[in-house]
């Protein structure tokens, strides 16, 4: 330990001092946690993805066996003989969401590029608060654990939605699940402190320990979004602790919070999670930009198109995520004045995104665009996003929701948004900043098979769900044969699943790629892809205390193929030539964009 | 000098100092980080917004369900004793005032009234925690419980139990943490660990205390006064 306060110049070697334990299980290295979320959130990734296949096996083939014996695993409550139960499929669909959202794209997102990139773009040696951060990673495990073990108790795991409506959700005789519901709350609940004490982390290190010359306007955009994304965390995340407490109370107590049977509002529930879930939804995607705007300029070699208003839309769609949340509820029977300025509200969120994804285009457009897997992915997430954008503006006006409420368009629409949106921002931030992780390439080729077999089987598997919503088809219905009317859609479905499978299968390259790539990948060296950013300038991996000495920042991240200089980018740290006594802060060649505002 | 430095607590000092070695002292004051606070503080404010939401949850929930069902509440000292938890809510606010005392002790320097005042806010705290738990052991008895099928007192209904242990409840329980937390302040003020130049933990812990004892002033009188 004393070797890690000496002041040596060598950090590889305190690094070394620390033990295994200390450097691997219980580290304060905000890198090492990054790595730890990175390999656990896509743990449950996986195991979202296996719930999910189970729920396009029974769509695709109802009332079959699960194919390779898989229902001999199983037990006889959940599938006997492979067939899959109605009350299963309850579970099934409400772990996926769970699982998908709550313990993969979050701890993805800010579990591992806000530990990773925030203290290396900002040129800082580590979070504020390093043992909160060994702490925020180690709660979510724990929630994992319990989340996990409520498919063994009797009843199964909860089967009430992942938003775990009321009534549905207060007493096990609607679904039959009793224990599981209590485990799913008290779950939430521990994950809920992992996701407070991570930001709080996060906001008190974007505002307190940038280096010095980086202003608000040199940060980059991941962090930027990363910043955006902390405050409502911070801010969504106990409304939604608060609500979960009360729903357990009326489980446990039985308190009649949302029971009606006691003079309860089960459309309070509503109110409380959409109130968190509105800004939620936006936690899932806003770093997912900040990733591809860093992704695009940089394999454009252009600066980013329109900085500030890339900052400014982050901050109104942030700001606007928290007056939209009854645009989920148009159905629940609120007052339809209520619903038509929820419907406004809604519609003007439109108005940044379109900011950001014509930036974007903006970016692109003349540019020396290098393809390599992580711009792949990044335009992938533009074009996805668009899609999943103009569904959501569907949805967004009352009138068409009350068709469309609660069918196969709505699961359409947020598979667009949190797969093709997200998680395409998350593989293109992987693949982007996986060399800075690991300090090696992964393979170009595989990346690029695994890019395109997702990207055609994605397409082929959720877009024809808008087909299906638009027929009628309800969302978590376990078998539509039940109704006539759907009958004629089995074929799609059947045709839906098998591209799932596909989907799902490919994933496995990306997991090859990235376990192999971690020992025999290229050397990567400090910067691979020519870029900007403070994070490129220490090395890969970055040793403990990440920088040899402060960084001091002279001009935004986007400077890429500046008309005067040879080389097509510009380092944020590098002194300009004419000032070599020392920095100067007003350089008249400065980035273009701080010109224009 | 290496950008390598021990702790959280000394960082920001190490960086003024590295940055002055590095010879720019033509800095422009603009473009240093921060909001001129030391990081715990920080992160305590940044903290305490989180908390705000939370308890924000639970008074919407109860503005809610007592606009709606009026006849679930009883009128302001029909169940509630106002006058014991008026002294109570006295008794808390003295604690914050005796906090302020300690926090401006330590800033003369006085490490014998940091903790001496210290000691009266944990004493405070507690017997507020304590007649906390007296008052809800008489409410009990009169059946005034948050259960559907267990309340029983003689005025309004089971959503006025409800509300009422789930409000106070959790500002008991953040009172309570207050008071372990400053009790560990405390320990640390006897062995002298806290002086004119570094009582940051006096200063954060007593952020927390005081944001605790607002939203009880709040809470006392929303659930006991109107």
């Amino acid at each position: 330990m004393s070797s890690a306060i000496s002041m040596g110049d060598s950090h590889s070697e305190d690094h070394h001092h620390l033990g295994f334990i200390r450097t691997y299980i219980f580290s304060t290295d905000h890198k090492m946690i990054a790595k730890q979320f990175l390999v656990t959130s896509l743990l449950f990734l996986a195991i979202g993805g296996i719930l999910a296949a189970m729920i396009r096996w029974q769509l695709g083939f109802p009332g079959q066996p699960l194919p390779f014996n898989l229902g001999a695993i199983l037990p006889n409550t959940m599938a006997p003989g492979g067939i899959i139960l109605p009350e299963f499929y309850n579970s099934l669909v409400t772990m996926h969401a769970t699982f998908m959202v709550f313990f993969a794209l979050m701890p993805l997102m800010a579990g591992v590029f806000g530990n990773l990139l925030i203290p290396l773009q900002i040129g800082a040696d580590d979070m504020a608060f390093p043992r909160l951060n060994m702490l925020s990673f180690w709660i979510t495990p724990v929630a994992g654990a319990v989340m996990l073990a409520s498919f063994f108790v009797e009843g199964g795991a909860a089967g009430a939605g992942w938003t775990s409506y009321a009534p549905l959700s207060t007493s096990g005789e609607w679904t039959g699940v009793y224990m599981g519901q209590i485990l799913w709350l008290v779950s939430l609940i521990i994950l809920g402190f992992s996701s407070i004490t991570g930001a709080l982390n996060y906001v008190t290190t974007v505002i307190a320990m940038r280096a010095p010359g980086m202003t608000w306007f040199r940060i980059p955009l991941a962090t930027w979004s990363l910043f955006i994304t902390a405050w409502l965390l911070l801010l969504a995340i106990p409304i939604l602790t608060g609500g979960l407490i009360l729903l357990l109370f009326d489980q446990t107590i039985g308190t009649a919070f949302f029971r009606p049977e006691g003079s309860g509002e089960p459309l309070m529930w509503q109110h409380i999670f959409w109130f968190f879930g509105h800004p939620e939804v936006y936690i899932l995607i806003l770093p997912a930009m900040g990733f591809v705007s860093e992704v695009i300029a940089n394999r454009s070699r252009k600066p980013v198109f329109g900085y500030h208003s890339m900052v400014v839309a982050l901050v109104a769609i942030a700001f606007l995520g928290w007056i939209v949340w009854g645009h989920h509820m148009f159905q629940s029977g609120m007052n339809p004045f209520l619903g038509m300025s929820f419907m406004a509200t809604t519609v003007v969120i439109a108005v940044p995104s379109a900011i950001k994804t014509f930036n974007w285009l903006g970016t692109l457009w003349k540019g020396d665009i290098h393809f390599d897997t992580p711009l792949l992915h990044a335009v992938s997430f533009v074009a996805l996003f668009v899609v999943g954008g103009l569904s959501g503006i569907f949805l967004a006006s009352a009138p068409v929701d009350i068709y469309l409420h609660d069918t196969y368009f709505i699961v359409a629409h947020l598979h667009y948004v949190l797969v093709g949106g997200s998680l395409f921002g998350i593989f293109a931030g992987i693949t982007f900043w996986y060399p800075k992780i690991f300090g090696r390439m992964m393979n170009e080729t595989l990346g690029k098979i695994h890019w395109t077999v997702s990207f055609i089987t994605y397409n082929l598997a959720f877009f024809p769900m808008h087909n299906l919503g638009v027929q009628g088809m309800m969302r978590r219905i376990y078998d539509p044969n039940q109704y006539e009317f759907l009958q004629s859609l089995q074929s799609t479905n059947t045709f839906i699943s098998k591209s799932v499978f596909v989907f799902a299968g490919i994933q496995i390259i990306f997991a090859i790629n990235f376990l192999w790539s971690m020992k025999k990948g290229k050397k990567s060296g400090d910067n691979p892809w020519d870029s900007n950013g403070l994070e490129w300038t220490c090395p890969s991996p970055p040793p403990h205390g990440n920088f040899a000495e402060v960084p001091i920042v002279y001009r935004g991240p986007y400077e890429y193929s500046h008309p005067d200089r040879e080389q097509d980018f510009w380092p944020q740290d590098e002194a300009p030539v004419d000032d070599l006594d020392g920095p100067e802060y007003t350089d008249p060649n400065e980035s273009t964009e701080s010109n224009d505002e | 000098m290496t950008w390598m430095v021990p702790s959280t607590q000394t960082r920001t000092k190490a960086r003024r100092v590295t940055m002055s070695d590095a010879g720019i002292a033509t800095i422009d004051r603009t473009l240093e980080p921060g909001m001129g606070v030391f990081n715990k503080k920080l992160g305590m404010w940044v903290f305490l917004l989180s908390e705000v939401m939370f308890f924000t949850s639970l008074i919407g929930s109860y503005i809610i369900l007592r606009y709606a069902h009026p006849d679930h509440f009883a009128p302001p000292g029909a169940i509630l004793n106002v006058n014991l938890t008026a002294a109570n809510t006295f008794l808390l606010i003295c604690s914050s005032v005796s906090m302020v005392k300690a926090f401006a002790a330590i800033q003369q320097g006085d490490v014998k009234g940091l903790q001496y005042w210290l000691l009266a806010t944990i004493v405070m705290g507690a017997s507020f925690v304590g007649v906390q738990v007296y008052e809800y052991i008489g409410l009990g008895q009169e059946g005034f419980l948050p259960g559907l099928d267990d309340y029983a007192a003689h005025a309004g209904g089971p959503l006025y139990g409800a509300t009422f242990y789930a409000m106070t409840g959790f500002h008991g329980a953040h009172v309570s943490l207050g008071v372990l937390a400053l009790i560990f302040v405390y320990i640390r003020a006897l062995r002298g660990e806290y002086t004119v130049a570094d009582h940051e933990g006096v200063e954060v812990i007593g952020l927390y205390w005081h944001f605790v004892d607002l939203v009880w002033i709040i809470l006392f009188t929303i659930v006991y006064l109107i």
